[in-house]
């Protein structure tokens, strides 16, 4: 496979939510906002590349018998690292997330990307590789982050862009709300992606 | 110990702030583990004991361990709690497991194949970084592990009784499988919000 085969592959082809349907409680929990959404997605990134590369690195080091424990051991510190700097330097972002920074550490897509790919592959392969899945989440995250924060408080991260009378679809930005819009994006995806099979 | 201040964290927990329904926790297992009853039934049961586990484990840690005082010299290990509670949680549900395998040969055979897969449930880290948010005592923390565990398996439960049904429904190809069982868990979503409405005084 080519580097940019790498890198591309976690924009469309295996998008990890749509496609692999991992990482879905941030994913819900996040997206009441277009920011929130991009916050959690580019932390999930770093600590991504980061494990990604750590991983890589120690792949040879690491025995095959304890390699989860070791994983979870080294996305732990990632994630530590980027909850004190959002702490430090983006406060407000990290009160609104919450207790779904630590809980990046389980998120399935970044263990995932461990046990399928960087602990196989080379550095430059698994930073591709990270990168792209990372972007492919925070892309999705977006996505559900603009039709929840559209519908439900009428404006674009934090922008108003509906008319001044629109009155907001509270749901949309309760619990219920997440769900139902991930499974019509979901329902539509599979839609797109029937049309194009069917070509 | 004030019994009715445990009921409320009782009812909030199973009811109000539903692991799966209100907070999102643990959808992994909630959509991977709803296509049958007893699978649900099983993968309920490991969870209820493992987050009443790590409810019980994390707490004294944080609090002996973690939290500066004079055991340990007044060092503030606080920022590794989330490496901390993890690793307890791999350990703890490896234990489960050994000390399951010897002593309840039936029960293991039960719950064997999800007790690995609830290391990666963020329904068990969330109760031990919820737990220490709130700032609540031991017994109020095993109470809220044990409710939570509770309230995940009923929203389980609920939800593959639905889904057998679903299997039966004439639904547009493009929504089989797991988008329908969303639209499900969103509708189930909505019926919980109506226990928002309880003033628990």
């Amino acid at each position: 496979m080519s580097p940019w085969k790498v890198f591309v592959r976690g924009l469309w082809e295996e998008v990890p939510i749509f496609r692999l349907l991992l990482g879905l409680c941030p994913t819900l929990a996040v997206s009441t906002s277009v920011l929130n959404g991009i916050g959690m997605g580019l932390a999930a990134t770093a600590v991504l590349i980061g494990s990604n590369i750590g991983i890589s690195l120690l792949r040879k080091v690491i025995p095959n018998k304890i390699r989860i424990p070791a994983f979870i051991v080294v996305i732990a510190s990632f994630v530590t690292i980027v909850d004190l700097v959002m702490h430090g330097y983006t406060p407000e972002l990290h009160k609104a997330l919450g207790i779904f920074i630590p809980l990046i550490v389980v998120n399935c897509i970044i263990l995932g990307r461990a046990e399928a790919f960087a602990s196989k592959n080379g550095i430059f392969r698994s930073l591709l590789d990270a990168l792209g899945m990372g972007l492919g989440f925070t892309m999705v995250l977006i996505i559900v982050g603009t039709v929840r924060e559209i519908l439900g408080s009428g404006t674009w991260a934090g922008l108003p862009v509906l008319p001044g009378n629109y009155i907001p679809v509270l749901i949309f930005i309760l619990p219920p709300g997440g769900f139902i819009t991930l499974a019509l994006l979901l329902g539509g995806f599979n839609y797109l992606d029937t049309r194009k099979a069917g070509k | 110990m004030n019994i009715d201040a445990l009921f409320v964290i009782v009812i909030s927990t199973i009811f109000i702030n539903n692991f799966i329904l209100a907070r999102f926790l643990g959808l992994c297992p909630f959509l991977g583990v709803s296509r049958s009853l007893s699978s649900a039934f099983g993968m309920g049961m490991a969870v209820i004991f493992v987050m009443a586990m790590t409810s019980f484990v994390t707490w004294p840690i944080f609090y002996y361990v973690l939290v500066p005082n004079n055991i340990n010299n007044n060092i503030d290990l606080r920022y590794m709690s989330t490496i901390v509670f993890i690793l307890v949680i791999a350990g703890l549900v490896q234990f489960v497991e050994m000390v399951l395998n010897k002593t309840a040969p039936a029960l293991y055979q039960a719950l064997g194949i999800y007790l690995p897969l609830i290391t990666t449930n963020c329904a068990i880290l969330g109760v031990a970084v919820i737990n220490v948010e709130k700032k609540i005592t031991l017994i109020e923390a095993l109470v809220q592990g044990t409710s939570g565990g509770i309230g995940f398996t009923l929203a389980l439960l609920l939800m593959a009784s639905i889904r057998e049904r679903i299997e039966l429904g004439d639904i547009p190809r493009i929504f089989r499988g797991i988008p329908i069982a969303i639209i499900c868990a969103g509708l189930m979503s909505i019926s919980f919000l109506g226990f928002a409405g309880f003033s628990l005084k």
